[in-house]
């Protein structure tokens, strides 16, 4: 488990974290998101000591995290696995030696039997087996960015920090390596840590986000209560598609749907129910992991607004008038 | 020009060649290992290195480029003292060495700076996020990553040091150059100054054609 509490950090009296509090669950994958700049980057690199902070603490597994004692933060970076964006690999090794690298930073032989079955099932995981002796300039990016994961996980770590590891990606590479970050939390059991600006990412895989911004935390949860029905303007306006025309007379309403009741064919029910019609003019669904999560906006007469209030409320869907 | 004076010809360049061969080697063997310190020095303390100073960086660097800026010729007879003192003696093939590693040595340094520096920072990271030590990140990743870049500085000292050894004929070092002055130049020998330029064409071609293939097979 990783607890952050007050963690603040200035960069030449520019302050980027202005007090960062959370707690990353075991087994979890915890999303940061937010806008460049946001702070979440050296966030996830205070947690495992590539940057310094100024206050607060990052506690780990009951460890505390301390940049000046270079002993014991290397024995703390050993349990934790690190990706990045550009994927940082060494240009003059192959696909093995990369694997192979972390190992050689603890005196283990990456020749030893122990070491080349490991490196061979994790090369196996990452699916490269037929490129293990390919060298970098030889692979795509999501190739490289499997030989990355393959890296970050040779040490036996309990935790893979994801730097934007992929947003330099296209959408379908993209989705691979989500999916092979969620079958390394479920199989593996390693806490999953990434921080991106890519809602889709955030939507395929996290189970717990926080939104960052200015340095600061503006919610945290999970990614179908903040995202389908932000509470925040902030959170909204990094969600809004722009393209949003609403017709300007009568009362718009936003119904949300999420968790139970989001199956109940609500809407057909009102309209036979309360003997009104209603249109039907923006409508959207969201994919959160396996679930779907969606939202509508109702536009009607001004004075059934008050009984379709009441049924909605009736059948607990949420709902919010727009203005 | 009959067969004894070309035979005497023959000779004559084929001992110089293996003085020029003999100085170059030596000279590139010393300064590289020398050079090599304070490269890495420079590349540790460098504002993006793993341990920013930058006094030890600008005093270093400052001494690099005042070494640098010595006309060859100049630098030869100041190191006369020193070249006595290490060889034995000023003069001669072997003296010639001292003078011409010295010379080398802040060029070669800045180039081998060059190169480590060039490692990509993100690779830097990475190695750090792994717990690598600093002795480990300096050989395992910016040596590592920098050999064929360092490779093509070295092609260029070799390349360089061919071309400073022909001012090594003023403390009697001998080798090629020194024949196309003395032989070619001053006596109006022009078969001599045309072998001679010959070889030395030759020769240059060979070293960056070897310096070529290494570095493609080494990146």
């Amino acid at each position: 488990m990783i607890t952050i509490k007050n963690v603040e950090k200035s960069f030449q009296g520019l302050r980027v974290l202005k007090g960062i509090s959370l707690s990353i669950e075991d087994h979890e994958i915890y999303g940061i998101i937010g806008q460049s700049g946001a702070g979440k980057s050296t966030l996830l690199r205070c947690i495992n000591g590539l940057e310094t902070f100024d206050a607060g603490e990052i506690n780990i597994d009951g460890t505390v995290v301390d940049t000046k004692n270079k002993k014991a933060l290397r024995a703390l970076q050993k349990g934790i696995g690190m990706i990045f964006q550009n994927f940082n690999l060494l240009e003059r090794l192959d696909v093995y030696d990369n694997i192979a690298l972390p190992l050689k930073f603890w005196g283990i032989s990456p020749k030893s039997k122990e070491s080349k079955e490991r490196i061979l099932n994790l090369i196996h995981l990452v699916g490269l087996d037929e490129k293990i002796h390919a060298k970098p300039k030889e692979l795509s990016g999501g190739q490289k960015q499997r030989v990355a994961i393959a890296r970050a996980l040779v040490l036996n770590p309990q935790f893979l920090l994801c730097d934007e590891a992929t947003s330099a990606l296209d959408p379908e590479i993209t989705k691979g390596i989500l999916a092979l970050l969620q079958k390394i939390n479920k199989e593996l059991g390693i806490t999953v840590v990434v921080v991106t600006h890519q809602m889709e990412v955030v939507k395929q895989i996290c189970s717990k986000v926080a939104f960052l911004s200015d340095g600061r935390v503006l919610s945290e949860g999970k990614p179908e209560e903040l995202f389908i029905m932000p509470a925040n303007k902030e959170i909204k306006s990094f969600l809004r598609d722009g393209s949003e025309q609403l017709p300007k007379t009568g009362v718009n309403i936003q119904l949300f749907f999420f968790g139970e009741g989001s199956e109940e064919p609500v809407v057909t029910q009102m309209a036979r129910e309360l003997k009104e019609d209603f249109s039907i003019c923006w409508a959207k669904l969201e994919d959160f992991r396996e679930n779907v999560y969606g939202s509508l906006v109702l536009n009607m007469k001004e004075e059934d607004k008050d009984r379709v209030c009441e049924f909605l409320d009736k059948k607990k869907v949420h709902w919010e008038v727009l203005d | 020009m009959g067969i004894i004076s070309n035979a005497s010809m023959t000779s004559v360049i084929l001992k110089a060649l293996w003085q020029t061969l003999y100085m170059v080697f030596w000279s590139t063997l010393f300064s590289v290992i020398i050079g090599f310190i304070p490269a890495v020095v420079l590349t540790l303390t460098a504002p993006d290195g793993l341990h920013p100073q930058k006094a030890v960086y600008e005093v270093l660097s400052f001494l690099i480029n005042v070494f640098r800026s010595f006309p060859f010729i100049i630098l030869l007879v100041l190191v006369i003292p020193f070249t006595r003192l290490v060889v034995g003696k000023a003069i001669g093939t072997t003296a010639s060495i001292v003078p011409l590693t010295l010379s080398a040595i802040p060029f070669i340094a800045r180039i081998m700076e060059n190169a480590l520096r060039e490692t990509n920072h993100g690779v830097i990271e990475a190695a750090k996020s792994f717990g690598a030590s600093d002795i480990q990140i300096l050989f395992r990743v910016y040596v590592k990553e920098s050999v064929p870049r360092m490779l093509n500085g070295v092609i260029l000292l070799i390349i360089s040091l061919v071309g400073y050894s022909a001012m090594a004929g003023t403390v009697g070092g001998g080798g090629i150059g020194d024949i196309a002055i003395r032989f070619g130049y001053q006596q109006y020998k022009t078969d001599y100054l045309v072998v001679c330029s010959l070889i030395l064409i030759v020769f240059v071609q060979i070293i960056q054609m070897i310096g070529n293939f290494l570095y493609k097979k080494l990146s």
